[in-house]
């Protein structure tokens, strides 16, 4: 059961990893850090509520538009501001290019918010537990396998169903016909990037109150994410989910089985989805443009 | 295709940064007479930070404070270190082991500090103790709790000013024998490193001996600094047991509490804490009722009355506005032990500043009073401090919002401390064999 | 003639070094062994680089280097500098020769996820196994160096100069190979595999010797390291030590080595001074270096991987290609 509690976080977290690789084709190192910050705007955003004397049920409401805040002036900013700059570029390159800026987040944090850990328990209070299977488990656990499962439909209704979503299907699949077909690229990847850096900032927004927000959150988030990404296939939604689930199986079956190969039991798994199927197990092999 | 193109750039580099060594190393040579280096390394960021390394922090500011000016109680109210002015630098402990050698050779040999107090990291005290001993200059930790420092090697220039964590443990263990607390099942959840491995085995042992037929249920053993605890404690609650111990601290104690209790997982168990009083101000009503704590010595809430204890208390409160936990303590441990200690030599070698020599000399086997009760460097050839401590449980108190312990304690120093001649694990297996307890 | 040249440099900058060392004080001289033995991790990026290959895994050959010069004392007894560099150099080139058919069947961003699961599952192994130290690391008994035992007088010293001569051999063995045949072939394979396949060569052989010396070079850092410092941890295989020397490689460009050694010591040089000075900017000062550099300088980054002809779109439209990222 925690299997699937730790799988809906990993699939929340990393989703939006995929669906950025997808549309821009970068793969985003600096994504823990954008996370780290949704957990840091979410503690803030907390303690404001409370402070202001609101319900605690509005916790829920301002770690939402935390999320929502850091989205907004994050995304766009990152995107056009840096980003941009470097299209056309290899891959790697890109890939360096956030690597810079993961390392230059990560004392942004420090500096906004300090060093010292941040503790938003309201939230996870608010569920309780429930008893299940002769097992506690906590509400909040349950909370965020729903929380996963209505970003994933969204999400999947939002590019099969909509006509937007659809034009953005088109942009993964081939940019360079769509730019022809008169799509406005620039705005696509704008708006991909912002839902990305959304999805990052609500894992972490939701995930702060199981944990002490302190500095380190992204690197350990950062790597696990690539996990779920490669093992799933780069860009593919069903892929995150499907990844989320190996990998939060993976590593519950080591902590309850054999503990002490937890720790990379799951690179394990990424290195011989590497090996055995590079694509993912949900990506299409693509035809070989020369 | 010139190769070595850079060449020339790279000397000049080179050339100037030697001509910059150079007069700063002969600057700091020449203040060398009326003060005293003194370097402090401890956490100042990273899941240690606000509940060791800054209160520690704290509490060295508050020392070379009070000793600068003077107005220490006695045998500390001389000025400074032997009338040297304290200067203090504070490093960092973050980054781990090899960072910290790093750090060390570089507070040695670029800042020429003359002592370094420092290491809550058990890892990190493991690392740089060797590199005090291969430099030969002086160094004392102050925190750290693993038993192995002296007891697998014999620094020359390192000492610990407070008792390892074997004393934590076997306290522990007489607690629960001596308030006939029923131990038929229990859990373990420990950090897998130094510190945690070690707690664990002494724990174990210990129990071993006072609750033959108790059961071991879940032996989990998470990474440091891991933070996330659910699925242990879904391990935990699917295997309930009458204690669940644990040496877990700081950033991940706070973690596991919170996310425990808010599943639930204390209700139908005892929590014994091999050193969780730092984590109980930022808890409050949080924290479980009727919890087995020990803060590694007699400090805090689970501090004797005494003038100097009273007067660490006090002068701390106004500094810095909260009351000291254990690390804030130690770290005045180790000041006063290096006072001393200093004070000493230069009372023999004629008022000059002492050599590392001379300091590790005067401190062997040397006896002096803190806040946390008398400290005696009696073991590890006299440079392994024991002392008493005290175990308590916690009770929520809403009146004045702070946590209080009750049912308190206390231990004498050779109650809970291993003899000098014997390794801490061979006597706690054999029994706790001439321990006096009162 | 080159080699010659090449060669007269080489002892030139060894003979320079080792006397400048004398001059400098023993924190200095232990910042630029670090930095050299660095260096040498970043050298063996360049050189994968160069080849066509981007690792984000140099830490594991680090890691089993450094852990290598760290073991053979206990188990074996040995404890000559210069035996346990070798022994270090051998067996991380050893594993990555073992490894090496496995990678080059990639490119691009998989080559460098991969590099990066095998670096962390070692890192776990690391981590959890008591024999091998354990989260906490292993501490290293003082070396001897071809026979003299080193005390604290002059041990920085002693192991400066090792460290610059391996430094100065490992660059000047580099040099030759990048003007060799096979080191020439490297640079096309980089530039377009396709097209060298085509012309009867292997790609993946030549990305595979470039695997290779990548490897060996890592070890060698690992195994200087190891002793310079005393001490071991399995954090040497994370995916961050190796993200630090892939910013020096990035810095440093792929076309002189003196580059790679002088950025390694400015890293170096920043990183020392940092944890006392300015421990909350130092990561913010590097990443906007990092960014600046990836920018500005084409001749230390912006050729250095595979940029197809018809990829290169003028920045202002900015419409990324889809990209090959396997064979």
């Amino acid at each position: 059961m925690d299997a699937v509690a730790y799988a809906s976080w990993l699939f929340i977290v990393s989703l939006g990893m995929t669906l950025v690789f997808g549309v821009l084709k970068i793969l985003n190192m600096a994504h823990g850090s954008i996370y780290a910050i949704g957990a840091y705007a979410a503690a803030t955003a907390v303690a404001l509520a409370v402070s202001l004397g609101l319900p605690p049920a509005f916790s829920l409401v301002a770690m939402l538009l935390s999320a929502v805040a850091v989205a907004v002036t994050v995304g766009p900013l990152l995107e056009r501001g840096l980003l941009a700059r470097y299209y056309g570029r290899d891959e790697v390159v890109l890939l360096l290019v956030t690597y810079a800026l993961f390392l230059m987040l990560e004392d942004v944090t420090k500096l906004v918010w300090g060093v010292n850990p941040y503790y938003v328990s309201e939230p996870a209070q608010l569920f309780g537990n429930v008893l299940f299977a002769g097992m506690r488990i906590g509400g909040y656990d349950l909370f965020l396998v729903g929380l996963a499962a209505v970003c994933g439909l969204i999400t999947w209704y939002v590019l099969n169903r909509t006509t937007s979503g659809k034009i953005v299907l088109a942009v993964i699949h081939n940019p360079e016909m769509s730019a022809s077909m008169g799509v406005n690229i620039q705005r696509v990847y704008v708006v991909a990037f912002t839902v990305g850096v959304f999805l990052a900032a609500l894992g972490g927004a939701f995930t702060a109150p199981m944990i002490s927000v302190q500095p380190g959150l992204s690197v350990s988030v950062i790597i696990i994410s690539f996990a779920v990404v490669i093992i799933g296939g780069l860009g593919s939604i069903q892929g995150a989910a499907v990844g989320a689930l190996v990998v939060g199986a993976a590593r519950s079956l080591a902590v309850h089985l054999m503990p002490e190969i937890e720790l990379f039991s799951i690179y394990l798994v990424m290195a011989a989805v590497l090996i055995f199927r590079p694509e993912g197990l949900f990506q299409s092999v693509k035809a070989r443009l020369i | 295709m010139n190769s070595f193109k850079l060449m020339g750039k790279t000397r000049g580099r080179l050339a100037s940064m030697l001509a910059a060594a150079s007069v700063l190393t002969l600057a700091g040579a020449a203040q060398a007479e009326e003060t005293f280096k003194l370097g402090v390394v401890t956490f100042l960021s990273g899941p240690a930070a606000e509940s060791f390394g800054v209160p520690a922090a704290n509490a060295a500011k508050l020392m070379v404070e009070q000793f600068n000016k003077g107005s220490a109680p006695a045998p500390y109210n001389k000025a400074g270190f032997g009338g040297m002015k304290i200067e203090m630098i504070l490093v960092d402990e973050n980054g781990g082991g090899a960072k910290q050698v790093q750090e060390l050779r570089n507070l040695y040999q670029r800042e020429n500090v003359d002592a370094v107090i420092g290491y809550v990291g058990s890892g990190d005290c493991l690392a740089v103790a060797p590199v005090a001993d291969e430099l030969k200059k002086f160094l004392v930790l102050f925190d750290c709790g693993s038993p192995r420092i002296f007891e697998e090697a014999s620094p020359k220039y390192v000492f610990r000013t407070a008792s390892h964590a074997a004393m934590d443990n076997v306290s522990l263990v007489r607690y629960l024998k001596s308030h006939n607390v029923k131990v038929n099942t229990m859990n373990l959840i420990n950090q897998d490193y130094a510190w945690g491995l070690d707690s664990r085995g002494d724990f174990l042992a210990g129990m071993a001996n006072a609750y033959p037929q108790a059961k071991m249920g879940a032996d989990l053993l998470p990474k440091f600094g891991a933070g996330q605890y659910g699925t242990e404690v879904s391990v935990l609650g699917g295997k309930q047991a009458d204690i669940t111990y644990s040496s877990l601290w700081g950033g991940d104690l706070q973690g596991f509490l919170l996310q425990g209790a808010a599943r639930g997982l204390f209700k139908d168990t005892t929590l014994v804490l091999s050193a969780a009083d730092h984590v109980l101000p930022g808890l409050l009503d949080k924290m479980p009722d009727g919890s087995i704590i020990g803060a590694r010595g007699a400090y805090g809430i689970l501090s004797a009355k005494s003038p100097i204890n009273d007067w660490f208390q006090a002068s701390y409160q106004s500094m810095h506005k909260a009351l000291p936990v254990q690390a804030g303590y130690r770290m005045t441990q180790a000041f006063m032990g290096v006072k001393m200690a200093v004070e000493s030599a230069m009372a023999k070698n004629g008022g000059r500043k002492p050599t590392p020599e001379q300091i590790a000399e005067a401190m062997r086997n040397s006896t002096f009073d803190t806040p946390g009760g008398q400290i005696r460097m009696a073991l590890g050839d006299g440079h392994q401090a024991i002392q008493g401590t005290a175990i308590g449980k916690t009770k929520y108190d809403a009146a004045s919002k702070r946590v209080l312990a009750v049912d308190v304690q206390t231990f004498g120093a050779e109650c809970v401390n291993p003899p000098a001649n014997m390794k801490s694990m061979d006597w706690i297996k054999a029994g706790f064999p001439g321990a006096k307890c009162n | 003639m080159r080699s010659n040249r090449s060669l007269f440099m080489a002892l030139l900058a060894a003979i320079v070094l080792i006397l400048a060392g004398l001059l400098a004080p023993a924190w200095l001289q232990f910042l630029v062994t670090m930095s050299a033995a660095n260096g040498l991790a970043v050298l063996g990026i360049v050189v994968l680089m160069r080849g066509g290959g981007a690792t984000f895994g140099q830490g594991m050959f680090f890691a089993l280097g450094a852990y290598a010069a760290a073991l053979v004392p206990t188990w074996f007894g040995i404890q000559d500098a210069v035996l346990r560099i070798v022994i270090g150099t051998l067996v991380a080139g050893l594993i990555g020769a073992l490894f090496a058919p496995l990678l080059v069947r990639y490119r691009g961003i998989f080559f460098a996820m991969l590099t990066l699961a095998l670096s962390m599952v070692l890192f776990g192994l690391l981590s959890k196994s008591s024999l091998l130290g354990g989260s906490d690391g292993i501490s290293i008994a003082k070396p001897t160096v071809l026979g003299m035992s080193l005390q604290s007088g002059n041990a920085e010293y002693v192991l400066y100069c090792l460290t610059v001569v391996v430094s100065v051999v490992a660059g000047w063995l580099v040099s030759v190979y990048w003007n060799s045949a096979a080191g020439l072939m490297a640079l096309a394979v980089r530039g377009n595999p396709l097209r060298v396949e085509y012309l009867g060569a292997s790609a993946r052989r030549s990305l595979g010797t470039s695997f290779v010396i990548c490897a060996l070079l890592g070890g060698t850092s690992g195994a200087i390291t190891a002793q310079a410092l005393g001490h071991v941890e399995p954090n040497f295989s994370n995916w961050t030590t190796s993200g630090e020397l892939v910013f020096v490689a990035v810095l440093a460009g792929y076309r002189r080595v003196p580059a790679v050694f002088a950025a390694s010591l400015l890293l170096e040089i920043v990183r020392s001074f940092s944890n006392l000075y300015f421990p909350n900017t130092w990561q913010l000062a590097l990443g906007v270096f990092m960014l600046l550099v990836i920018m500005f300088r084409p001749e230390g980054l912006g050729s250095l991987w595979p940029v197809a002809a018809r990829r290169q779109v003028d920045p202002g439209t900015a419409v990324p290609s889809p990209t090959e990222g396997q064979p």
